[in-house]
């Protein structure tokens, strides 16, 4: 046993709006500048949607994730080392920027610079990439609210089989929620295995997944290898960036600016410790129905006592440790086992979790006519939701549909039993016991999720600074404000930087 | 220009002196591009922004470059007295460099054409066109012209000329620190002009994207998949 320690997210999908913060508190701490304006660390997409870039999800096109070898070991579904070598020179899995939309600015100067006249000025759009006028025809999140869904909703990768026509036969019904993505900091990681130049690394103290942009040529295998696509090429520098979970902040003991900004209260941070050297053979274990279990299995209890005393062993400090025993997500994804990963059959075990959507089962148990406070009528209800399961288990569970409908059943028992605790009806312990929570565990849960005060959706221990050299941590990151080329018009891109200031 | 008339000074500028400066321009600038800046450091690549040229011209361009660089390490490295030793007569060598330097030869250029073509006619590229690169692809092309046509005038053309006999006899003389300038001054205009153009590109070279070249990840190869680091490495 080699215990790891990372930071790592769970957020929870009823609680989204869709309203963005996380995005635009994002870019404007990392990527409002030259070559990213394309960028967004973290977006938000609806779904169903065909995502962004679009259609990232299909695998079959951009080779991301890893498979299992004749042999069952997992390997890059791009094809071996040498197959990557020999593609440096043009990457067949790399989207074009149009994948992602063209970057647009606009003429604002007009509104202000327009000489008097009948008309009002207009601020026209004009391509970051050109400068030349440019229709706006796609966007990071074009399908926001279901817009164009019935243009481009069929184009969702996860609505594979019969699904498609379901879910448009019954658009009356139709369903949809928020999905918040960020780079999910892998336990095991396809852009760092990708990279040949060896400059993405995943630290071991954190868990954080970073470009060091010293080391970094432009290869651009991340790009494709990432199965979530949250890899970008920055088109003025020529290296990669990527998500970093604003590792400044975590370092400080501080929420990502995602986290700390989110208006729906709906992330949650904190530390896990897991066992290293089981990585590989749980992301090579043959069905993919199991990688869930598979990577659940590589947590590890704080609580043990042979856990903590191997995790003092590796170096982990105490507070560390101590943090991970009161670690929100290391209690919804191992203790409550409501969180679920996000595609887990890309085999990079991500560290980005998420509790699926209920948001309209209870109303269905009444339009059914069933009754709220019945176990069978509710549960028959988690089955027959809007969002169909079939859907949820294509994003969360690898097509297990019973897996997320445990989840679902957790959080209507929990939420039935709240309610009636809350009007003060008599304690109905079958729901619970349906679903195996006791009553203080419900509470708790509900502690977590309902009231998610902010001490407890965040507990970020702070960075050993006896660890840490005087460079710390900038291997991967150079201050986005220090440009140093003047002032460009129309926000074009700033050529390559001569580093000035270098060291 | 004559230069066989050409006075010995000349010949020393051009067959000794441009040299050792050039080289010494590309060995020094690169020490001081990778202490300085790292961050730029990069092939610089423009895929995300155009493909479809590049998925053609990219591969045909490095593919025939590797191969013309490594016809001109056997054809200026090796001594005729060791092609003969090893029982390989001038003519079949010639027959074989000039049939395979051929091919390579109208790859690269094919290649480099397409890659050139989508700079200028894109606009995406081209306004990530900066200024070492308005040096570096003229000077490039130009090289690559220059051999292509010495090599097309003078040896598939012409009677062929024996370049091993004089240009390589200079270019090893440059690096054991003898050389011999009156071997290069009487090569065809062709072939010198080829050679000065290659130099001044040697001595761009620290100051464009071409650093890239030395960062070939053939250590990809051997490492470990996964790449952790301590914060305490920085």
């Amino acid at each position: 046993m080699r215990v790891m320690s990372q930071v790592a997210m769970v957020m929870n999908l009823d609680k989204c709006i869709g309203c963005h913060t996380c995005s635009v508190t994002c870019k404007q701490t990392w990527t409002n500048r030259s070559g990213v304006e394309y960028a967004w660390f973290n977006n938000v997409e609806t779904k169903p949607g065909v995502g962004y870039p679009r259609r990232y999800e299909d695998q079959e096109r951009w080779k991301g994730g890893w498979v299992l070898d004749r042999k069952g070991r997992p390997a890059l579904r791009s094809g071996s080392r040498l197959k990557r070598l020999s593609s440096l020179f043009a990457n067949p899995g790399l989207p074009s920027i149009d994948d992602y939309a063209e970057p647009v600015t606009y003429d604002y100067d007009t509104l202000v610079s327009a000489p008097a006249g009948q008309d009002v000025p207009v601020a026209r759009p004009r391509s970051a990439l050109t400068g030349r006028p440019v229709a706006v025809t796609w966007g990071a999140n074009w399908e926001d609210g279901l817009g164009g869904t019935p243009e481009h909703g069929a184009g969702d990768p996860n609505l594979g089989g019969g699904l498609a026509e379901k879910v448009r036969f019954e658009f009356e019904q139709t369903f949809m929620f928020h999905l918040p993505r960020l780079c999910e900091h892998c336990l095991n990681p396809a852009c760092v295995a990708a990279c040949p130049s060896g400059a993405l690394y995943k630290r071991m103290e954190d868990g954080i997944v970073l470009v060091d942009q010293d080391r970094c040529r432009g290869w651009r295998m991340c790009v494709s290898a990432c199965p979530y696509k949250k890899v970008y090429a920055n088109h003025a520098t020529g290296k990669a960036e990527k998500c970093t979970f604003c590792f400044p902040r975590i370092e400080a003991g501080q929420p990502t600016i995602c986290s700390e900004t989110c208006v729906g209260r709906l992330r949650y941070l904190g530390v896990v410790l897991y066992d290293a050297d089981r990585v590989g053979r749980a992301a090579a274990v043959p069905e993919e129905t199991d990688l869930l279990d598979a990577q659940r299995d590589l947590f590890l209890d704080p609580y043990d006592p042979e856990v903590a005393a191997a995790a003092r062993a590796d170096g982990i400090a105490e507070d560390w440790i101590d943090a991970a025993r009161r670690s929100p997500v290391r209690a919804l994804i191992s203790e409550y086992r409501v969180a679920l990963p996000l595609h887990p059959e890309y085999r990079t075990l991500p560290m980005v979790w998420y509790v699926p959507p209920l948001s309209p089962v209870l109303d269905a148990v009444g339009a059914a006519g069933g009754s709220a406070d019945d176990p069978d009528h509710v549960f028959a209800a988690v089955t027959r939701l809007r969002i169909p399961l079939e859907y949820l288990a294509n994003l969360f569970t690898a097509g297990d549909t019973d897996a997320v409908a445990g989840v679902l059943m957790k959080l209507t028992a929990l939420r039935s039993h709240m309610r009636a605790r809350s009007l003060g009806d008599p304690a109905d312990r079958g729901l619970l016991d349906a679903v195996g929570l006791t009553p203080e565990q419900a509470e708790d849960l509900h502690r977590l999720l309902a009231v998610a005060r902010y001490a407890d959706r965040f507990v970020v221990p702070t960075a050993h600074r006896e660890a840490a050299t005087e460079d710390q941590g900038a291997a991967g990151f150079r201050c986005p404000v220090d440009a140093g080329q003047g002032p460009t018009p129309l926000g074009m891109p700033t050529r390559r930087r001569t580093d000035e200031g270098a060291p | 220009m004559n230069h066989h008339a050409s006075p010995p000074a000349v010949q020393l500028l051009l067959w000794v002196a441009v040299p050792y400066v050039c080289l010494t321009v590309c060995v020094a600038g690169h020490i001081w591009r990778y202490r300085r800046d790292r961050f730029g450091w990069t092939c610089r690549t423009t895929q995300l922004l155009e493909h479809r040229w590049l998925r053609l011209g990219s591969p045909l361009f490095h593919l025939g470059a590797f191969a013309v660089i490594a016809g001109h390490v056997v054809g200026l490295a090796v001594p005729v007295s060791w092609t003969e030793a090893a029982g390989i007569g001038e003519h079949a060598y010639h027959t074989t460099a000039v049939a395979l330097g051929s091919v390579a030869g109208a790859a690269m250029v094919a290649g480099l054409g397409m890659l050139c073509a989508r700079r200028l006619l894109s606009a995406r590229v081209r306004r990530t066109t900066d200024r070492s690169d308005r040096v570096l692809f003229p000077v490039l092309f130009a090289t690559v012209l220059l051999g292509v046509s010495a090599t097309a005038v003078h040896n598939l053309a012409g009677g062929g000329y024996d370049y091993r006999a004089t240009i390589s006899v200079w270019f090893r003389g440059l690096f054991t620190l003898q050389p011999h300038p009156d071997a290069m001054a009487s090569a065809p205009l062709l072939f010198q002009l080829h050679i000065l153009s290659a130099f001044l590109l040697f001595a761009v070279w620290p100051f464009t994207r071409l650093v890239h070249v030395w960062s070939a990840p053939v250590g990809y190869l051997r490492r470990p998949a996964l790449v952790y680091r301590s914060r305490k490495e920085g």
